[in-house]
């Protein structure tokens, strides 16, 4: 584990509480990482799931889209916090990169998702109707009888 | 202690994965299979930084999980455009029969 003194920039009030992370566990800042990387696991959870038990495209696009971006960013900005051990040169360097890739993912997620849509409506994928949902609904009375 | 995290987050985030590997597998349309593998790809660049914190190497993963996110970017816009251009000449023709006659 990291010594004092190889550290080259400590914060006055955080050098402690560093060196007591490394023996015993996670000091706020991680805790705080940890709370927003498991929050990000539910939003996927949930986009998992809508993406399994939707029926038409465009839901399935609605449930994947939003969990997807969402549950990314939060996922890594809760790891950009996690790895902020010290308050080092290198680890800002990490953060700021995760961060980096943070913003590119709010920007391009958005984009590829609507193009995507975009694609399957000029293909004329249509979008389930209350006249199918009727359909279906018929159909699974057949069954039962 | 972050070791572990990382750890339970990397599986979990597998294992919540297998969900849309099925709808990749089964979906009734192309354009399910393609929004899967994105969301598959955007998940894996989340999972390149997790490696690297159990790696102690976060430095270096960190710049493979931008250049994964933009592949990603590049691949979805591609497929979404290449789709988006493939209509058969009879479907022109037919879609072209419809209007003039209405």
């Amino acid at each position: 584990m990291i010594e004092e003194s190889q550290i080259p920039w400590v914060l006055a009030s955080s050098s402690t509480t560093a060196v007591e992370a490394t023996s015993t566990g996670f000091f706020p800042l991680q805790w705080l990482g940890v709370l927003l990387g498991l929050a990000g696991l539910i939003f996927f959870l949930g986009a998992a799931v809508g993406m399994v038990r939707f029926p038409d495209f465009y839901t399935r696009m609605h449930a994947a889209g939003k969990g997807d971006t969402l549950s990314t960013m939060l996922m890594l900005s809760g790891f950009a916090l996690v790895t902020m051990e010290d308050f080092s040169v290198g680890s800002w360097l990490i953060l700021v990169k995760i961060m980096a890739v943070v913003l590119f993912i709010y920007l391009t997620t958005p984009t590829s998702s609507h193009a995507l849509m975009r694609a399957a409506f000029e293909d004329d994928e249509m979008p389930l109707t209350e006249a199918d949902l009727e359909k279906s609904k018929k159909r699974k009375r057949r069954k039962k009888k | 202690m972050t070791h572990w995290f990382a750890i339970v987050m990397g599986a979990s985030l597998f294992t919540l994965m297998i969900p849309v590997i099925y709808r990749i597998w089964v979906g009734p349309t192309g354009f399910d299979r393609i929004l899967g593998v994105n969301v598959i790809g955007t998940k894996t660049a989340v999972l390149l930084v997790i490696i690297g914190t159990v790696f102690d190497r976060v430095e270096m993963f960190v710049d493979f999980a931008i250049a994964y996110a933009l592949l990603n970017f590049v691949a979805a816009i591609v497929i979404s455009r290449y789709l988006n251009r493939t209509i058969s000449l009879k479907e022109m023709e037919a879609r072209e029969q419809k209007t003039s006659g209405n």
